[in-house]
Parts: structure tokens; C-alpha cells; sequence
């Protein structure tokens, strides 16, 4: 049976049927729900980054109109246990404090919750929250992580340690490669601490009501958090639903299971009422989880003429107070691919996380992978300039073939499909090298230096498969699959149940698009349903670009399973052989007899009201789990030109082109669309952003004032290109593209400030790029 | 808390008496008491623009005014922007372009490019970027926005502006 239309939509730059609710304002984002008699909950925070709580007086708070309830950590002691890690990683010791919806005893960093108060009104709950008093006895603060690392004081005194754990991935004779180089080249790269940032913030509508629960959250991973919140609040699974309505992005930072889901969902069994949290900025600046903050040596070896033999990293990660879900498993995704794209022999990432008095980081658009690709390519570069050997030149030299795929790489991963001199040949047709540099020139006369910076990339996504990312493999406590399940109503319209859990990338306009080329139908008439646990069967939500190549695959096996049955009904029918069934034109028929046929409609017509074959369940409606072999890997080439002000240390990007490779395209549309986000977040991380704490813990950029997101007027129109390098791993030859721009753009700015710099003596600069940083280098390098 | 006081206000084209306490921020007597949701609340401090909407025909933050400011103001949000049957030109370019993904900001840029588009009928690429600078977006980059705001300016030409 094979199943081409005519005309697909797969490949076509379908605009999206996520638009109109959204573009109307007709959406419902969390806070946009309203239930009756809902409570609003108001959280008291640390403005302490380390003490002991002595005492917390909510009399006052309760005393005021319309104020409800006032609980500390002390009311809930009927709690299940503390809030989830979900990594046991086999051999590892991971040091893994206790950490509380609201806090017992200490607050480790400033936001630490320790009391929550709950009313009628959403103004008069914070209202009532200043009125609560809470004395603390101050601790040390704890900031630095290398001073962390060294020694007393302790985040978490009864540890004894701020190490949180060791982790390495090795491959290769490291020490071979590194007596075989002649030249050894080592720096500090430092990729600082930043947020998530969606625009929407998070927040939680709790409903308890006759033993069950319903849970509308704005997260990344309904099921996890249904699965915990059961847990945590004793209650059986199926009791517990939960419900990601409209969310208003996530970036890994809805990829959580947060104190304020199960807080909130306790107080609504305790007071039998819906409550409502709604975070503030200011909160989802200090308490949502970060990313990044990694402090790494790292040093390549290669011989004179540009081979290079090992590489080697260190990390020390500032995992701040706590672990979460998957807090001290993020560095080591990018240990996967610490190597690139380059065939080195050998590769070694030393991990060590340390706990500091900081909100805790976890996943962050990436995840381990953007630091991992800014090591490397910074390495690249440096080591080119060392050799004196052009950059790109070195890069060529040092790729894996496109004969070498499926690539079994130093750390022991397989690569699955990849063109790395195909995506830089293709990016350099966008740039002429030859004309840049006079222009560069020119403009270094007129004083301002202009540069251009490299990215080449290779990135481990679509996560899963199971075998490696569950307690087997790496020590998520969860296998990494994904699932579907796909409906054909009566009438041979569609609706579709995917496990994953989009949240703006626009998967149910792709999701459709792979249903309606299957079944000969318009993607208009296929629904895609997502984020809610008592629809659809068990799923593992959207991160790690793993929606297309896991949840859009397994979507279109389910499908696959659905046409099979479809085809049985219409050979039975039409008196043909099942394998002789195909669907054209949008019918089901013979092949070579594309008029006599059956529409889906008609199939679905017999399969519910007419007479299926004899032993045939009645019934259109398949489930799949796709549990795939491998990752995918996808991969590009990216530049970035910009323009150094060295009076003023100010960098501007003046030009970004970006050629990606995420296998075979859905929708064109929707992956610009991706990569245009992507870039803008690691050049927002490489030049404006950066979460600072100060000495005292005290966290500085609190607030959209403070921390710095790119806005339009900062950002040039990017140029995108692609190559198309399909995957094996799935049948549709897809890979994962919502994370390639970050995990590229970082290197490439810092790369092409370098660039720019070198004139003026600065050879190497770490991120956050500000001016000041900028102007200082310079300043040193002037002597 | 203090007692409520009344205001009136026409919000796309109806008139709403409403009692509110002299602190309530317009963007909640909208979203809160006249339900109309589409204009969002993402930042504490007038940076985000996800609540913008027009106050007598001006893009203004809806989180940095009080609902009593608006006393006898005409407030266009989102809602009364285009109908899912007659869109705006600034609502069908976004829709086109590929100018939206979580949708969050959506709102609020909008508001805003429509604002732009009223004062400015033929506006350049730095002209657009520099008018949506006080709105954020995380997950475009904002390069099919610009596009966006550029290709409603060539479809519905100087006479663009918000329909209320």
C-alpha cells in the first residue's frame, strides 16, 4: 500500500491553523481561565539569599478582608516528599538536598518561597502578602562557584560539600592525542547564567473537587507534572489531570515540575476552593529556572598542519541552591557532541556541579548543547589563528566526511546523517569573503572595526531514544518516547492526540500536514489536540526538539496503521488486494484505477455504520508509540558580521546569515520561523543578556528593566538558507530545528567580535559581550 | 485598599460603566472586569508591551495606566481590532508572514504596528523596528514581525489604523 498524494502538503509553507484564536485575541492562556470561587494564591518570598527562617507571624496578613488561608511549610506535612529530581544517572553520586514547595527551615536563594496566602482578590493577596513578617538569621552567601567548590561555607551545611556531583564522558586515547599534537592550545570559556524569558509568564489554576484534581498549568510536560503532583500529593494518577491551555512560550523554562503546581494544587484539596497563582516578572526573574553558568578550561590539541587529535573540558557548572527536575543532566547534553562536527579521536568532558546561593538552572533553549558547540567553535578559531591557517580551511579539514555517516563519534554516540562541508559551501555562497574584507578596510579607516564570525554545528536532539536516555542508559527516570494516537470521526474529518505539548512552534499546522498527505484529506480537517492528560494516551511533552522526530513520527506510524485498516475496508470493497490500495487524488483506490475509489469520509462511513470485513473491529482509530533507534542530529553553518564602536566597547550585528540542516522540511515557514528565534536568543546571550547576582546573593537583573532581551531595533533581518540531509532515523527523514539557531549564533557573534578586535589587539573575549566588558578588553590590550 | 470609584470608558465602541479601585491598572479592569483577555500582562515595568492597546487612538501600555486615566477615553483592543471574518491588514500580515508563534505578545504588537501604521502609512524597515521597540518578543526574533508590519503597509496603503 503506498500512500502519495498528488499534491502533498508536506514540504509546503502552509500558514498556521494555530492563527486565528491567536491573532484575534481569543486564546486562553492560563490567566485568561476563570473559575468560580477561585482563591488567588500570593507567594512570600526570601529577599534573603541564605538564612535560617527563625519565625513567620501570618496574623496580620490573615486579618485583612477577604484573606482566606495562610500557610508555611508547616501545613504541609502531609506532603508526599520533596519536589523531583528525575536524574539517576548509573555510578553517579549526586548530592541531592531536600527542596520544598515552601521552604522548611532555610531559604537558599533570594525568591525561596516560605509562605503562601490566599484571598479573594488578586490585588489584595499581595497586598496581604507585605503584611507577613518573617525574621531571618542571615547565612553566608555563597556566589562563586569556584570558592563554592573549594570549600566551607555550605550552601546545604549537612552536606558537608557544595559538590553536587561528577560526571565525564570519554572516548578516545586522550593522552595519545594530546603527546601526538604540536601545538596545545587551552583557554577559559565562560558561558554565563541567563533566562528563559517567555513573554508569558507561569502560573497554575488548581480545582479540586470530589476526590480529583484538574491542573491548568502553563508548562512544557503535562504528564510529568501529572505524574508528580499524584505523587507528591498522594492521589492516584487518574485523579489527576492536567491541562496546558494556550502557553505563551517556553524555552526549557516550562520544562519543570515547580513548587507553585504542587503548591497550588495542595491548597486547593486543603481548602476545597480553585486557586490561582499568577507569577509576576519580578518572580519569574528570580525563581523560574535558569541556564547556562558554566565556567570551563578547555583545551585542543592539534598537529601543525591543522589535524586536530584530542579536546578536553572541564566544566564547573553553577547549578545554583537546587536540583530540579533535570538540574546537574544539563551540561552533559552537550557532552555528546563536545566534539562538533570534527572527526577528533579523542574527546573528554569532566563535569562538576557545584551549589551556590542562586536560583536553581536547568534546562534553557539548548541545554548544554549551545555551550558545548561555543567551545569548540571559539577552539576553532583560536587554534586557527595559532596555525596560521584560514578558519573555514580548518574547519574543511577536520569535518567528518559525508561518507563517514552514520558516524560513530570519539563519545560514543552515533551521528546519524550529516554534510558539513555541503552546509558551509552553502553558506559561503552568501558570503564573499573577498569583498568583505574590503569593506572591512574601509570601514577601519572611518574607525569602525567590523568583523565576521564562524559557527559550524552539530546538535543531539529529538530526545529520546529510550534505550539512552532512560535509567538504563544516561539515568532519566523516564524512557523518552513519544506517542499519538489518530481518530477518523464518521464523517472522515480527523483529530489527531500527540503526547507532546507545542507551546507556539506551530506543530498542529505540521502535525496536520503529515496526517492529511496519508489519508487524501485537507490539513484543515485534521485537529491536532495536545496538553491535556485525560485526552490522548501517555506522552513526554515538547523539549529538546524532539516533537517532529519523535511525536510527528510517531503520528504518522500511527496514521501508517490507519491507512492499513482503511485499505483492508476498501480492497474488501472493491474486490482488490490490500497491497494494491493507494491513496490519490484523495480517494483510496486500486492503483491504475485512481476514479473508482473511496473517499476517507466513505471508509470511515463503512468502519462506523456499514459492515467492516468479516473479524474486522469496527472503528477507525489507531495509537502508536514511537521509541526511535537513535537521536537526530541536525547541523549547519552560520556567520554573523558585526560592528565594534571601540570607543564605546558597543557591538551591533549588522548581518546574520544562517544555513540549517533539519533533514526533510514539514514547512519551510515554520523552520525559518525557529531558526529566526533561535539566533535572536544566543545573539540576546552573547550581547545584552546575562542574569547577575552580587556578592550577597542579591540578584540584580530582577526585572525586563535590568535584564536585557533584544528588541527589533537591536536585531537585523536574518538571511536563512538550507541543506537537506535526510535522517534515517525516522521515516519521514525529519530532524528537530527549535533549538539550531541558539546552539550556533552564540559562537558566531563572539567569534566575529574577535574577528573585529584582533586589529586592536584582543584575541580572545568572553561572553556577556556588553560594552563595558568590550571596552575594557580593548583598553587592556592597549597596555 | 481603598474604595472603588467609577469610571466610564468606551471600549471598542461599547460603552462600560465600570467601579474600581483608583489603583486598578486599566490592562486588568479590561482583562478582569470586562473580560476581554486578548490584551496580556508579561513584565512588571512597562517593558514588554504585551498589554498595549489605544487609548483614543494612541498605542499605550495598558499596565502603566490607571483604569480611571481612561475616564471617558475610547480604549481599542485586540478584540476590536479585526473579527476572525474581517481581519486587519496588520492581523492578515501576521497571519501570512509567519509573524506570530507562542502568540503572547501577538496582542500587543500588533497594537502597536497598527498604531505605527496610522501615523505612518509607507514606513522603512528601521522605522518599524524602531516603533516596536517597546514591545518583546522571544520567540520570532522578530524578522517575519518587521516583514509583517512592511507587507500590511503595502496592502492597505495611508488609510490604516486601528477600526474602532
Amino acid at each position: 500500500m503506498s500512500a502519495t498524494a498528488e499534491t502533498p502538503h508536506v514540504g509546503r509553507s502552509l500558514r498556521r491553523k494555530e492563527d486565528p484564536r491567536l491573532i484575534t485575541g481569543r486564546a486562553r492562556y492560563i490567566d485568561d481561565i476563570v473559575l468560580p470561587g477561585t482563591l488567588w494564591a500570593a507567594i512570600v518570598r526570601s529577599p534573603e539569599a541564605h538564612a535560617t527562617i527563625v519565625s513567620i507571624d501570618g496574623s496580620a496578613a490573615l486579618a485583612r478582608d477577604g484573606i482566606h488561608a495562610f500557610y508555611t511549610s508547616e501545613d504541609m506535612s502531609d506532603l508526599g516528599g520533596p519536589l523531583p529530581l528525575a536524574w539517576a544517572p548509573p555510578g553517579v553520586e549526586v548530592q541531592n538536598p531536600e527542596h520544598w514547595p515552601l521552604a522548611r527551615g532555610t531559604v537558599n536563594h533570594v525568591g525561596d518561597p516560605v509562605a503562601v496566602v490566599l484571598g479573594d482578590d488578586r490585588y489584595a493577596v499581595v497586598d496581604a502578602a507585605e503584611d507577613v513578617i518573617v525574621e531571618y538569621d542571615p547565612l553566608p552567601a555563597i556566589t562563586d562557584p569556584e570558592a563554592a567548590l573549594a570549600g566551607a561555607p555550605f550552601v546545604h551545611e549537612s552536606l558537608g560539600t557544595n559538590k553536587v556531583h561528577e560526571w565525564s564522558l570519554a572516548g578516545g586515547d586522550l593522552e595519545a592525542g594530546f603527546a601526538e599534537a604540536e601545538v596545545t592550545l587551552e583557554r577559559r570559556i565562560v558561558n554565563h547564567r541567563i533566562a528563559g524569558a517567555p513573554i508569558e509568564p507561569r502560573g497554575v489554576l488548581a480545582d479540586y473537587r470530589a476526590g480529583a484534581i484538574t491542573l491548568w498549568t502553563s508548562t512544557q510536560v503535562p504528564h510529568f507534572v501529572r505524574l508528580f503532583t499524584a505523587l507528591l500529593l498522594g492521589m492516584s494518577e487518574e485523579r489527576v489531570r492536567v491541562i496546558a491551555p494556550e502557553v505563551g512560550g517556553g524555552f526549557g523554562a516550562k520544562l519543570q515540575v515547580y513548587g507553585e503546581e504542587i503548591l497550588s494544587a495542595w491548597a486547593s484539596r486543603r481548602t476545597g476552593r480553585p486557586v490561582k497563582w499568577i507569577e509576576t516578572r519580578t518572580e519569574n526573574m528570580a525563581v523560574t529556572h535558569q541556564g547556562r553558568d558554566q565556567i570551563a578550561q578547555v583545551k585542543i590539541g592539534a598537529k601543525r598542519d591543522g589535524t586536530v587529535t584530542a579536546f578536553h573540558v572541564k566544566i564547573l557548572a553553577d547549578l545554583g541552591a537546587y536540583n530540579m527536575l533535570l538540574t546537574p543532566l544539563i551540561p552533559s547534553l552537550g557532552a555528546f557532541v563536545m566534539g562538533g562536527c570534527y572527526k577528533i579521536p579523542a574527546v573528554q568532558t569532566d563535569i562538576t556541579g557545584v551549589f551556590t546561593n542562586k536560583c536553581p538552572t536547568d534546562a534553557i533553549r539548548g541545554a548544554g548543547r549551545p555551550e558545548a558547540t561555543h567551545m569548540i567553535e571559539l577552539m576553532m578559531d583560536q587554534l586557527a589563528a595559532e596555525l596560521g591557517i584560514d578558519r573555514l580551511e580548518l574547519r574543511r579539514m577536520n569535518f567528518i566526511p559525508p561518507e563517514d555517516f552514520p558516524a560513530a563519534v570519539a563519545t560514543g554516540v552515533v551521528y546519524d546523517s550529516g554534510n558539513y562541508a555541503g552546509s558551509l559551501d552553502k553558506l559561503m555562497e552568501h558570503v564573499d569573503m573577498a569583498e568583505f574584507r574590503r569593506e572591512q578596510e574601509e570601514l577601519r579607516a572611518k574607525g569602525v572595526h567590523r568583523g565576521i564570525g564562524f559557527s559550524t554545528y552539530t546538535e543531539i536532539c529529538g530526545l529520546a531514544p529510550s534505550r539512552i536516555t532512560g535509567p538504563a542508559g544516561v539515568g532519566v527516570g523516564a524512557g523518552l518516547w513519544e506517542s499519538a494516537m489518530v481518530r477518523v470521526h464518521n464523517t472522515g474529518a480527523v483529530t489527531v492526540y500527540t503526547g507532546t505539548s507545542p507551546h507556539g512552534q506551530g506543530l498542529e499546522t505540521a502535525f496536520a500536514q503529515i496526517v492529511a498527505d496519508k489519508l487524501g484529506v485537507d490539513p484543515q480537517v485534521v485537529e491536532v489536540m495536545h496538553g491535556d492528560t485525560a485526552t490522548g494516551p501517555e506522552g513526554r511533552g515538547t523539549y529538546g526538539s524532539r516533537s517532529l522526530a519523535n511525536g510527528g513520527e510517531a503520528i504518522a506510524r500511527a496514521t501508517d496503521k490507519v491507512v492499513a485498516k482503511a485499505a483492508k475496508i476498501v480492497a474488501h470493497e472493491l474486490e482488490a488486494a490490500p497491497e494494491d490500495i493507494e491513496v490519490r487524488g484523495g480517494k483510496f483506490s486500486v492503483k491504475g484505477s485512481p476514479d473508482k475509489g473511496l473517499t476517507l469520509a466513505e471508509v470511515a462511513g463503512i468502519a462506523y455504520i456499514g459492515a467492516v470485513p468479516e473479524g474486522m473491529e469496527p472503528g477507525l482509530e489507531e495509537t502508536m508509540f514511537n521509541d526511535p533507534e537513535n537521536f537526530v542530529f541536525p547541523f549547519g553553518a552560520h556567520a554573523c558580521v558585526v560592528d565594534v564602536d571601540a570607543d564605546t566597547g558597543k557591538v551591533k550585528v549588522v548581518r546574520y546569515v544562517a544555513v540549517d540542516d533539519c533533514g526533510n522540511p514539514v514547512n519551510p515557514m515554520l523552520i525559518d520561523g525557529q531558526v529566526h528565534g533561535g539566533i535572536a536568543f544566543g545573539i540576546g546571550q552573547a550581547l545584552y543578556e546575562r542574569i547577575h547576582y552580587d556578592e550577597d546573593g542579591q540578584l540584580v537583573t530582577g526585572t525586563f528593566v535590568d535584564y536585557a532581551l533584544p528588541t527589533a531595533a537591536e536585531l537585523p533581518s536574518f538571511e536563512t538558507d538550507r541543506t537537506v540531509t535526510p535522517s534515517p532515523t525516522n521515516s519521514m527523514g525529519v530532524k528537530g530545528v527549535g533549538e539550531a539557531g541558539t546552539i550556533a549564533a552564540s559562537a558566531a557573534v563572539n567569534n566575529a567580535v574577535i574577528d573585529a578586535l584582533r586589529p586592536l589587539g584582543v584575541d580572545f573575549i568572553n561572553m556577556p559581550l556588553s560594552p563595558m566588558r568590550v571596552w575594557q578588553a580593548i583598553e587592556e590590550a592597549k597596555g | 485598599m481603598s474604595d472603588p470609584v467609577p469610571v466610564s470608558l468606551t471600549v471598542n465602541g461599547v460603552e462600560h460603566q465600570l467601579e474600581v479601585e483608583p489603583r486598578r491598572l486599566l490592562v486588568h479592569a479590561l482583562r478582569d472586569d470586562l473580560g476581554l483577555t486578548g490584551t496580556h500582562v508579561g513584565c512588571d515595568t512597562s517593558n514588554c508591551g504585551a498589554c498595549t492597546v489605544h487609548l483614543d487612538g494612541k498605542p499605550v501600555k495598558s499596565c502603566t495606566i490607571f483604569a480611571v486615566q481612561a475616564e471617558g477615553a475610547e480604549v481599542t483592543t485586540v478584540e476590536g481590532l479585526g473579527t476572525e471574518s474581517q481581519l486587519h491588514a496588520v492581523q492578515e500580515a501576521f497571519w501570512n508572514d509567519h509573524g506570530l508563534q507562542c502568540g503572547y505578545c501577538t496582542p500587543g504588537m500588533m497594537m502597536a504596528a497598527a498604531g505605527l501604521l496610522a501615523e505612518n502609512a509607507d514606513p522603512s524597515e528601521a522605522e518599524v523596528r524602531h516603533a516596536l521597540e517597546g514591545n518583546l518578543c522571544r520567540c520570532t526574533g522578530y524578522h517575519n514581525i518587521v516583514k509583517a508590519v512592511l507587507d500590511a503597509a503595502k496592502t492597505k496603503g495611508p488609510t490604516i489604523g486601528a477600526q474602532s
